[in-house]
């Protein structure tokens, strides 16, 4: 291992690199060639109240397919490395009474708050990523809640399966009528109301149905891995 | 009141990346490397944001074809990509170490090294490799045998 | 200008949170700290006029990173509120 004053110099030193070279940046006025490009073009071409969410799926629509593709990795790599819980384990007994009353009063509200941000990822801030993080929450507090009762890990991963097989196919139907591997397609529609941007609500409901439901499934068996013996 | 502004915001994410790096580096137990990552990766996305912001922008959103100056979009998709994926390294990174805590038992990490040299060593079939403070041989090593520091002329060829 | 002062206050709040999560025995608190990291981070974003970055990183960072901490800790066997044994930290 480093020793102490080697490390504290080389991270003193990286900061110090990093300073001198923000320093040079012009902060509050950047020229931004592209940004300037994106922002004059994007209400037209793409047709998203969101200027962002049409960088992210329209733009840039290949890095969404990356990240979605890390993030797979990631889960399956977690799931495979927790492996299965070596059984004959006392299961944990159901949480007190606020907690059971609270995680299913909770439950509906943040499906609802959960698919109404994916829905809406085009018009206001939101989208795909942040709603499938508050889905795999609405599944995972009843677990909490009552860890007997686990939703099967198959039906999960079916829906994962399905969504990203939906935002690939969409991507794919684009390459077919446009020559262009992503592209929006369907028109747009008026600026601002909810059918509009033509495929870009599509691709977030995919990919917020992705993201949810692997999440939950790598949280459900991080809650059912062996937990050491309390000291 | 512009130089504090900008000073505060690049000293805020530049300090969060150097915290960081010196947690990773430094610390020995697996739980605060995994903090620290995390708190390195909040300090680059800081900056990357930083690249982007205007004085007189709004927020990159379009409402009723009101549209003044807007801040870079560019910086803020990347960094949407950015956050999601940290939580997904920070997953796996928590995977691993509580398999770590079920095979040895210990979050220590320089113990945890020592171990698994020795297992693989073990495993492999090879000897553990001889320290280079204690000289090989049994204890009490024999006393050293007097040899001439030159070699005589006869021993020559 | 109040502005000013309010990333000021964000980014002392920020940094001492940093440290406190590396130098705090008790893991429950460490990981109290990093989400209150996350959550200086997502207000700056607000600030910087970044709303959709804002929301990322308040319901990923400290949402999710801080519940799947908090869920790692139980299983890490470090869940405990006393101080915990010599294997500690640097610094």
């Amino acid at each position: 291992m480093l020793n102490r004053t080697g490390s504290l110099l080389f991270a003193g030193g990286f900061a110090f690199l990093l300073f001198v070279l923000v320093a040079g940046l012009p902060f509050g006025d950047p020229s931004m060639p592209v940004g300037h490009h994106v922002l004059d073009e994007a209400a037209d071409v793409v047709g998203a109240a969101n200027i962002v969410t049409s960088i992210v799926l329209a733009y840039r629509g290949i890095d969404t397919l990356g990240e979605l593709s890390i993030l797979f990795a990631a889960a399956m790599a977690g799931g495979l490395i927790l492996g299965h819980p070596a059984g004959g384990a006392k299961p944990a007994p159901p949480a007190g009474f606020i907690l059971r009353a609270g995680a299913d009063l909770l439950f509906p509200l943040l499906i609802v708050v959960g698919l109404y941000i994916i829905l809406h990822g085009h018009l206001t801030p939101g989208g795909g990523f942040q709603g499938g993080v508050v889905l795999a929450a609405a599944f995972v507090i009843p677990v909490l809640a009552r860890p007997g009762q686990v939703p099967s890990h198959t039906a999960l991963a079916v829906v994962e399966g399905l969504a990203g097989a939906a935002f690939i196919a969409t991507g794919l139907a684009a390459l077919y009528y446009d020559r262009e591997f992503l592209a929006p397609l369907l028109g747009q529609g008026r600026l601002g109301a909810l059918v509009s941007a033509g495929t870009l609500p599509i691709l977030y409901l995919a990919v917020g149905l992705k993201v949810g439901a692997e999440l939950a499934g790598l949280l459900i068996r991080f809650t059912e891995a062996d937990a050491p013996p309390p000291r | 009141m512009i130089e504090l502004t900008s000073y505060a915001l690049y000293a805020g994410a530049i300090g969060l990346l150097l915290i960081g790096i010196a947690g990773v580096l430094l610390c020995h137990h697996i739980f605060r490397v995994v903090l620290a990552l995390g708190i390195a990766e909040a300090g680059a996305n800081l900056l990357l944001v930083l690249t982007g912001f205007r004085w007189d922008g709004t927020a990159p959103i379009i409402e009723n074809g009101i549209q003044g100056h807007m801040v870079d979009p560019v910086p803020q998709a990347l960094v949407l990509t950015s956050i999601v994926i940290g939580v997904g390294v920070q997953a796996l990174a928590l995977a691993l170490a509580v398999r770590l805590r079920q095979a040895y038992g210990t979050l220590d990490l320089r113990e945890i090294r020592v171990r698994m040299e020795r297992d693989l060593d073990a495993q492999a079939g090879v000897a553990p490799p001889a320290s280079q403070e204690e000289p090989a041989g049994g204890r009490p090593l024999p006393p050293p045998v007097a040899r001439p520091l030159i070699a005589s002329r006869e021993a020559r060829p | 200008m109040t502005m000013a002062w309010i990333i000021v206050l964000m980014v002392v709040l920020m940094l001492a949170s940093a440290v406190a999560a590396l130098v705090l025995r008790n893991f429950l608190g460490a990981v109290a700290a990093t989400s209150v990291v996350s959550l200086g981070v997502s207000v700056l974003f607000v600030l910087l006029r970044a709303p959709d970055v804002a929301l990322t990183e308040a319901a990923v960072g400290a949402g999710l990173g801080g519940f799947l901490l908090a869920l790692a800790l139980q299983r890490l066997g470090l869940w405990r509120l006393e101080v915990q044994e010599a294997a500690g930290d640097a610094e």
